[in-house]
């Protein structure tokens, strides 16, 4: 596969990854090398996944610590009470599945068995949003609006490489529920080897006068990639990222907002639910009123195809977000 | 701290008196709140008398003790007879019984695990058995001997997520786990609805061994326990054939009935019946 980013593609198989977007450097399985290293420290770290432990790149893991990994087979609502068991004798549990079945398949047993028991457990999701071309089955395009609703979920949306390794370490030192998306195989490192992440703290990456770009996941390379093309063309974009959306970092997102004229979201997500809802409800509650444009996935499902071609097609691409704000001139 | 009896050591006399007082709690308890899921009590209560006074391995003042046997009550709403063997076991205190499912009582007419002695949240039906493969998963990392009992109910095993749990425990040779299946016949929309019979075969195709007795013979209870204690690479189920409303024969011969709610002034009646059965037993 070339990188023809917006060119007709194919469909890709399971774990066959897209090319790297705009040269940038690539970290394999960045999830599941963090999380091996953290099994040396860690005896407590326990492995689950439900068939799906080579699409979630948690095999490295197994193969350091066989006696703390179970896979527990096609059974997503099983993965997650075994996980919530095996919380409940003093291990972390670190679960892998699709974002699809942790949410819709597993969802009573994440809200009852685990978060309401607030049990430290770590859910981690493959295929956010739109990275899979397996149409609806397969694309967890809502999944951040129904964990949203789930009473003390720590939820997690990274950008790339760096903030996987960082919030992999993050989430097993702090004690709780998490939902984290993971980006798999080769994820691209956007983010400098300083960059701090800390669990419910938005970071602002670039200032800004004339927009600024609310931005979470891999949005966020897409967004900065449009602030440096918009700057050229002499617009002025900031950009905060808020890699947590549960709790959300609402005195940043205010902050951010406010010296600003208009506002722009941008999540691989439907815009129902998740991070452009999550910013319209707190610049309502902060008294903050400004334009908000939402670039996001639509409310349908989306259909089978190239990754590229159905990024290009529903917005998620940093030439969408220069489109976007080219046009609020 | 309780500990495992040899199986002959038994005193099968004053277990079967054990669930009599049990029986006489949760009757208090039905006729203060004036309803309950009084008949589901009344039949697992010779098996909570068999685990909590003899079978189980606890410490009534160290809760949190790693290497405890646990108790995972799934049919949350079975959480009556529940209040009253940890009140007896001396968890709880036995004059808190009276507040069941009044408001701000930590004894809920549903079991939530904010209640001293609850290991899980009970309820959401198909919810216990996984939970209990992840404790026996987590006890068998640290090396404890200890075991996990799951109870749960024959309509319960409709839900899909029981035959999941089933299927890795076999596979994970999760030896320390028992699955206690009461098979009371009743369910929301009145007797089982939907045929799970043969119950025990289906255990035994999923790799559980699996014994069948009458869940109110103290003596079958207690043998079946024992039989269940063989650490050889495999879950152990019991289904427990139990008689909603065991030892009160009103309650017994009405209607198979899922919640049972009567009069108060009712309720004398049904204790005296009751008392008169039990003197009549001994």
């Amino acid at each position: 596969m070339s990188g023809t980013a917006t060119e007709a593609g194919r469909t890709l198989a399971m774990g066959q990854d897209e090319a790297v977007r705009g040269g940038r450097q690539s970290v394999e399985a960045p999830f599941g090398k963090a999380l091996t290293r953290l099994g040396h420290s860690r005896p407590d770290i326990v492995g689950l996944t439900a068939d799906l432990g080579k699409y979630t790149d948690i095999l490295p893991f197994r193969d350091a610590f066989p006696d703390r990994f179970f896979n527990v087979g096609m059974a997503e609502q099983n993965l997650v009470a075994v996980a919530a068991g095996l919380a409940r004798t003093g291990k972390v549990p670190f679960a892998t599945t699709y974002g699809v079945f942790a949410t819709r398949r597993a969802y009573d047993f994440v809200a009852i068995a685990l978060a309401h028991s607030n049990l430290n457990v770590k859910i981690v999701a493959g295929l956010p949003g739109l990275t899979t071309g397996y149409g609806g089955t397969h694309q967890a395009i809502e999944d951040l609006a129904l964990m949203r609703m789930i009473p003390g979920l720590t939820i997690i949306d990274p950008c790339d490489a760096t903030e996987i390794e960082a919030a992999t370490k993050a989430i097993a030192e702090r004690h709780g529920p998490v939902y984290m998306r993971l980006l798999r195989g080769s994820v691209p490192v956007v983010f400098e080897a300083g960059y701090r992440f800390e669990i419910g703290k938005a970071r602002k990456l670039r200032g800004g006068s004339d927009v600024g770009i609310i931005s979470t996941g891999f949005m966020t390379e897409r967004a900065l990639d449009a602030a440096d093309a918009l700057r050229k063309k002499g617009i002025s974009a900031g950009v905060l990222h808020v890699p947590t959306i549960k709790p959300f970092d609402t005195e940043a997102v205010a902050a951010f907002a406010a010296g600003v004229s208009h506002i722009v979201t941008t999540e691989n997500h439907v815009v129902v639910g998740g991070l452009a809802s999550l910013v319209v409800e707190t610049l309502f509650d902060a008294g903050i009123a400004k334009k908000v444009s939402r670039i996001g996935l639509p409310d349908r499902y989306i259909e089978c195809g190239a990754v590229p071609t159905l990024q290009a097609k529903y917005g998620l691409t940093s030439e969408a977000v220069i489109a976007a704000i080219i046009a609020l001139a | 701290m309780q500990r495992n009896s040899p199986p002959g050591s038994a005193d099968i006399g004053a277990l079967e008196r054990k669930a009599i007082q049990l029986r006489r709690h949760m009757l208090t308890m039905a006729r203060g709140q004036g309803q309950g899921y009084i008949g589901q009590g009344l039949g697992i209560a010779d098996v909570l008398a068999a685990l909590y006074f003899h079978e189980l391995r606890y410490d009534p003042h160290n809760l949190a003790w790693a290497d405890r046997d646990r108790f995972l009550l799934s049919t949350g709403h079975y959480s009556i007879a529940l209040w009253a063997a940890l009140a007896e076991a001396g968890i709880i205190p036995v004059e808190e019984l009276a507040t069941y499912g009044a408001d701000n009582s930590r004894l809920e007419m549903s079991t939530l695990d904010t209640t001293p002695g609850v290991e899980v949240i009970g309820g959401s039906l198909g919810h216990g058995l996984g939970q209990g493969v992840g404790q026996a998963m987590g006890l068998r990392i640290d090396k404890s001997e200890a075991r996990v009992f799951v109870e749960l109910s024959d309509g319960e095993m409709q839900e899909g997520s029981t035959w999941e749990a089933a299927m890795s425990a076999s596979h994970f040779k999760l030896d320390g786990l028992v699955a206690l299946v009461d098979c009371n016949g009743i369910q929301a929309d009145g007797p089982v609805v939907l045929d799970m019979e043969p119950v025990a075969d289906k255990w035994r195709a999923f790799g559980w061994q699996t014994s069948e007795i009458d869940g109110n013979d103290m003596k079958a209870v207690v043998g079946a326990l024992a039989d269940a204690r063989e650490r050889n690479g495999k879950p152990k189920a019991i289904v427990l054939r139990t008689l909603p409303g065991k030892g009160v024969p009103r309650i017994e011969t009405a209607e198979k009935s899922h919640f049972f709610r009567i009069d108060v002034a009712q309720w004398d009646g049904i204790i005296a019946e009751f008392e008169k059965t039990v003197g009549a037993s001994q």
